[in-house]
Order: structure tokens, then C-alpha cells, then sequence
């Protein structure tokens, strides 16, 4: 039998999670809160499996079409398991203009991947613009926001990350 | 050069960097809420007056006047209104509601509510890029302390009158920040902007009355309150009341966030001791972009301009929503455009032919002339690319669907116009004639 896709306690907050985002919207349109149950979702799993995507899909009564076609048109949804740590670096002008190029061709040295690989512990990724245009260059890993970097400032940060 | 632009009471920006600048009751201390007591006091129709008389226009990008915005919502609907807030901020260059979020989340929060009590909205969404976790837990902080504190909820403020304020984050797609495609995400579908007619504000959310507004506009609102709308439209010029806040960026020595008067000029931004503080030596301003990527940019010669949305206009560009984007003498124009290009073409929707076709299109011709494999009919090419998304002029006349179509297109049209010697050069020389070197020359990265 194939394992279950979430563990007890995860189940307990996907349902409670998934209780709270419906609350959110009028009774007739459940569908609305696709965004926030997949993020629920990945929250919890770390990326989109696809008997997540269809558990969701039921969830708000729609069908596992719908769910693919949401979670494949944002970039922050994994559809397949990223690294432990997703780095997303912006290269944009105002970062461009601040070393965000040169910042991201030392990360790519720096962890051997270039933009758009991942391994197990790292996705790297060029993004485009995460509104931080006034403390360039930036980076996210995973969800947090890190700006103003100068290469010693990122060496720390990297070393943390075990 | 030493402080000449006129300095201005900092009306959305005060708080900000001061400690737990960000609760209930630092902006209660800071007469908070007041301004909601003195609307719940008017009748619907005469707040929405007053905010017309204010002249506040939107802080999103179009600068549509928000009064008039509200008053298109009809009356007499049977059908729940909502209110939409957009807070996408995704425009290369915009970075301003970022701080409003994270320090100051309660004067948008009053906006909500003055705002929602003149339209008759009793569900609001405060719809926060993806990648805004922070700003997002902010927010949801403030909104929590407004329930307790008896300001959402049941009752506004002790009115009878039910306010409910969700967060919605969105999922890392800058299309979203497009009023009609922020309405089909929140409606939990990909952000594929709608036609319009019929505009939100009589067909929006769940096919409801609906009003979007930026952060900053909802943020500005309770000011219009505080002062009195005529107070506040003397702060600004004829047509647009009040202060704004700009994004400054690029090639100067203090980048960030500074809250202007209208009448604050592009040249005083760059260059005044109490906003950018100037190019570092040697360097010269080549080029601006006025009012985030897809404005159409400056050269050094034009920045004797009101950084306000009719004098921009005049210029043939726009104020936007307040990103300036400064560019020094050592900055290749072409590696620029290309920059901006590749953001439009990864962030086009695809609904659109022209868009969806086009913006890889004029990206793939610009990463060539960089690269030294330009060749001489592609900057007619480039240009006729651009034309079949949007022609230019006049603005916002594009063959697609929403804005995104122009944005992509407007750089183009006026980067060529404007630098077209450099694009020419790179073609003749089979190479950039700037090198590497710009890129990463600020910061310790060079």
C-alpha cells in the first residue's frame, strides 16, 4: 500500500488550514481559495506531490485540472521537490546595477549550479523583481527576504544553512 | 549639491524605523483611527466627495483619481461589494509599499476601513505578493489587534457595521498586480487579465461591485481626514493632491524610499542632500526611468521635471508608481532594455498573441546586440517587434488585452529613440563597448 501522503499531524493542519481558507470566502465559491490551499500544501510538504494537488482539488470541489492549471502558472509552486533551500536572486536593472549579476555567478561557482539547477540541499534560481529595488542586490532563500549583500554578508548567511 | 528641494511633513512615511512602529498602539498614540471617527460621522456619498476633493489619485501606477474611482461603484446593487487590495508591488524599480506593510500597516488598515464604509464593502482582501511572507505576517498582526480591538469585525469602531479583512498571498506572478487579473487570482485562478468593459467597480470579484486600490492610495487616505480635503490637495498641484512617495534606485548613493512633494523635481531626487546625495565622483546621470521599468526613460537633459503625474505626461512618459531607476554614464542602455525586457517576457500571461510572442521576441534580439552577434536590419526588427505588442505614441493603445503589452513595449520604442547610437555601435563594433564593467561596479561586487 502506498504510504499516506501526510502524517497525523500534518493532516490535522491541512484540514484545519483548510477550514480556516474556505471561512474566507462566500459558501458557493470554495474555488477561491486555491492559492492559499496550495501554499497550505506546500507549506507542509515542501513542494506540490500530485495526490496533494487532487486532495486539494476535492477540497475545494474542483477538478484536479483546475489545481495543475493554478499550480503550474505561479513560479512559487514546486511541482516536482526542490532543493532543501530554494535561493531565488534577483537580477533585475536596479540590482543588475548593484552587482546582482556578478552576486549570482559567484553563487553558481560558490555551489557548483548554475541558474536553474538544483541539487538535494540547493535550487538556484534567477528571478525577476522581488520589490527590494532600493537595498540591491537581494536574495530570497526559501521565503526569507535578504538584502543589501555584500559578498561577506552572503558567505554568513550560506554557512548558516546546514 | 546641499539641501534646496523644499522639505515636506512627512504624512505616510512618518512612523517609519521607529520602534514597533507596526502596532495598534503606536498608531493609536499617533492620533490612529481618528480619522475613521471623523468619517464614520458623514454619510457614504459625502466621504466619497471629500476624497474627490482631496484630489488623491491612485498610487498603483495609472494615477486614475481614487474619489471618482469609488463614486462608479452603483448604489443601489443587491449584490455584496468588496474591496481589493493591491498590494503586488512587483515593477522593477517599486519597492515603496513594502515599508508602508511592514511599518506602518495600520494607517492602510483605517484606509480600509473609511474606505469600505463609504462604498458599503463588508469583505476586504489584501492581496500581497507571494514573496512578501514578512510584510504578509505584518499585516496579518495589525488585522488581528483591529479585530480585537473592536475596529473590524461585528461592528467598525462601534458602528453597526460588519467589516471582515482577509490577507490573500499571491504566488510570485507580477501579472496579478494587473487590477483584473489580481480579481481572478484572488478568485483562485491564474492571473489571466479580463476584458474590460465591464470594469471591476461594477463587475469585479465573484462578478460584484468592486473597488481595487494600491496600498499607498489606501494608506493616503486617512490623511484626507486628518487634514481636511482641501489641506490635503493644497499639499499637492492643481490635478493631484497631497504628498507621494518615491522609489529611488539604480546609480546613486542613497537608494531607497523617500515621501516628496508633487512638486519635488527628478533632479532634486537624484541629487539633494535629504534623497540620493548624487552620483559617486566621476560618474554622470545618463538616463532615468521615472516611474518603474515601464516608463519611458529620460535623458540627463530632462530632469528638470515635477516628479507628478501631469507634468511627467507632458514629457511622454509617466510617473507610475514612483520607481526611479537611475542610470550613470558607464551603464550600456542595451544590456539595460534587455534586462527590462526578459521581466516582461517572464512575466507575460501568454493569453495575448502579440504579448506572449513579442516579449521573448524583443529579448532574444536585445541578448544578440549585446552579445556582438547584432545585425544591421535587427534594430528595425526590435523596433517592429515592440510596435506589433504596442505602438507608440500615444500610451496605452496596445493590441493587448491589459497594460502589460504596452509596458513591455514603451521601453523599447524609447530606449531606441533616445539611445539608438549605442544599439548602432554595439551592431558595428561586434561587441558592447562597455564591457563587463558596469554591471556590479556599485557595491563590493565589482
Amino acid at each position: 500500500m502506498a504510504e499516506p501522503l501526510f502524517t497525523p499531524e500534518e493532516q490535522k493542519k491541512f484540514d484545519a488550514g483548510i477550514a480556516e481558507i474556505i471561512s474566507h470566502y462566500p459558501p458557493d465559491r470554495k474555488s477561491a481559495g486555491m492559492l492559499p490551499a496550495l501554499r497550505l500544501l506546500q507549506d507542509l510538504k515542501g513542494w506540490l506531490p500530485p495526490e496533494g494537488l487532487r486532495l486539494v482539488a476535492k477540497k475545494l470541489e474542483v477538478t484536479p485540472e483546475r489545481a495543475m492549471e493554478v499550480a503550474s502558472f505561479y513560479v512559487m509552486y514546486h511541482l516536482k521537490k526542490p532543493g532543501k533551500y530554494v535561493i531565488d536572486v534577483c537580477t533585475n536593472l536596479s540590482c543588475s546595477l548593484w552587482g546582482a549579476e556578478k552576486m549570482l555567478a559567484y553563487l553558481e561557482e560558490k555551489l557548483g549550479l548554475k541558474a536553474g539547477e538544483a541539487n538535494e540541499k540547493f535550487t538556484l534560481r534567477e528571478t525577476e523583481c522581488l520589490a527590494s529595488c532600493g537595498t540591491a542586490p537581494c536574495l530570497q532563500i526559501n521565503e526569507d527576504h535578504h538584502e543589501s549583500l555584500t559578498k561577506a554578508k552572503l558567505d554568513a548567511i550560506l554557512a548558516k544553512l546546514s | 549639491m546641499a539641501s534646496t528641494a523644499k522639505a515636506i511633513e512627512p504624512i505616510i512615511s512618518a512612523a517609519w524605523g521607529k520602534p514597533q512602529s507596526w502596532t495598534l498602539d503606536s498608531y493609536r498614540k499617533r492620533g490612529g483611527y481618528e480619522a475613521l471617527k471623523r468619517a464614520l460621522e458623514m454619510q457614504p456619498a459625502a466621504i466619497i466627495d471629500e476624497v474627490k476633493k482631496s484630489n488623491l489619485r491612485g498610487r498603483g501606477g495609472a494615477g486614475f483619481p481614487t474619489g471618482l474611482k469609488w463614486s462608479f461603484v452603483p448604489k443601489d446593487s443587491p449584490k455584496p461589494k468588496y474591496l481589493a487590495v493591491n498590494g503586488d508591488e512587483s515593477e522593477p524599480g517599486t519597492f515603496k509599499d513594502r515599508y508602508i506593510l511592514s511599518d506602518d500597516p495600520h494607517m492602510m488598515l483605517e484606509g480600509i476601513a473609511i474606505a469600505s464604509y463609504a462604498l458599503g464593502v463588508h469583505t476586504c482582501y489584501v492581496y500581497l505578493r507571494g514573496e512578501f511572507k514578512f510584510q504578509a505576517e505584518r499585516t496579518q498582526a495589525a488585522i488581528d489587534e483591529a479585530y480585537k480591538a473592536g475596529i473590524f469585525g461585528k461592528t467598525l469602531l462601534g458602528k453597526d457595521f460588519e467589516l471582515n479583512c482577509y490577507v490573500v498571498r499571491g504566488a510570485g506572478a507580477y501579472i496579478c498586480g494587473e487590477e483584473t487579473a489580481l480579481l481572478e487570482s484572488l478568485e483562485g485562478k491564474k492571473g489571466w487579465p479580463r476584458l474590460k468593459p465591464p470594469f471591476p467597480a461594477v463587475v469585479g470579484l465573484f462578478g460584484c461591485p468592486t473597488v481595487v486600490n494600491n496600498v499607498e492610495t489606501l494608506a493616503s487616505v486617512p490623511a484626507v481626514f486628518q487634514k481636511g480635503a482641501d489641506a490635503y490637495a493644497k499639499l499637492g498641484t492643481d490635478k493631484s493632491g497631497g504628498t507621494r512617495l518615491v522609489c529611488l534606485s539604480g546609480s546613486v548613493n542613497r537608494p531607497g524610499v523617500y515621501e516628496v512633494s508633487m512638486f519635488t523635481t527628478l533632479s532634486e531626487l537624484i541629487y539633494d542632500d535629504q534623497y540620493g546625495r548624487g552620483l559617486p565622483a566621476g560618474r554622470k546621470v545618463k538616463a532615468v526611468i521615472p516611474g518603474g521599468s515601464s516608463a519611458p526613460v529620460l535623458g540627463a537633459d530632462e530632469l528638470d521635471v515635477a516628479m507628478e503625474f501631469e507634468a511627467l505626461k507632458v514629457k511622454q512618459t509617466m510617473a507610475g508608481s514612483g520607481g526611479v531607476i537611475v542610470m550613470d554614464d558607464a551603464t550600456c542602455m542595451v544590456r539595460s532594455l534587455w534586462r527590462v525586457a526578459r521581466f516582461y517576457a517572464e512575466e507575460s500571461c501568454g493569453q495575448c498573441t502579440p504579448c506572449r510572442e513579442g516579449t521573448p521576441w524583443q529579448t532574444r534580439l536585445l541578448r544578440k546586440i549585446e552579445e556582438g552577434r547584432g545585425e544591421p536590419g535587427d534594430i528595425d526588427m526590435l523596433s517592429n517587434v515592440a510596435s506589433s505588442i504596442a505602438p507608440y505614441p500615444p500610451i496605452g493603445l496596445g493590441n493587448t488585452i491589459c497594460a502589460l503589452g504596452d509596458a513591455a513595449a514603451l521601453p523599447t520604442h524609447s530606449f531606441l529613440m533616445r539611445y539608438r547610437d549605442e544599439f548602432e555601435a554595439h551592431i558595428r563594433e561586434h561587441r558592447c563597448p562597455f564591457g563587463d564593467k558596469p554591471w556590479g561596479s556599485f557595491g563590493d561586487w565589482s
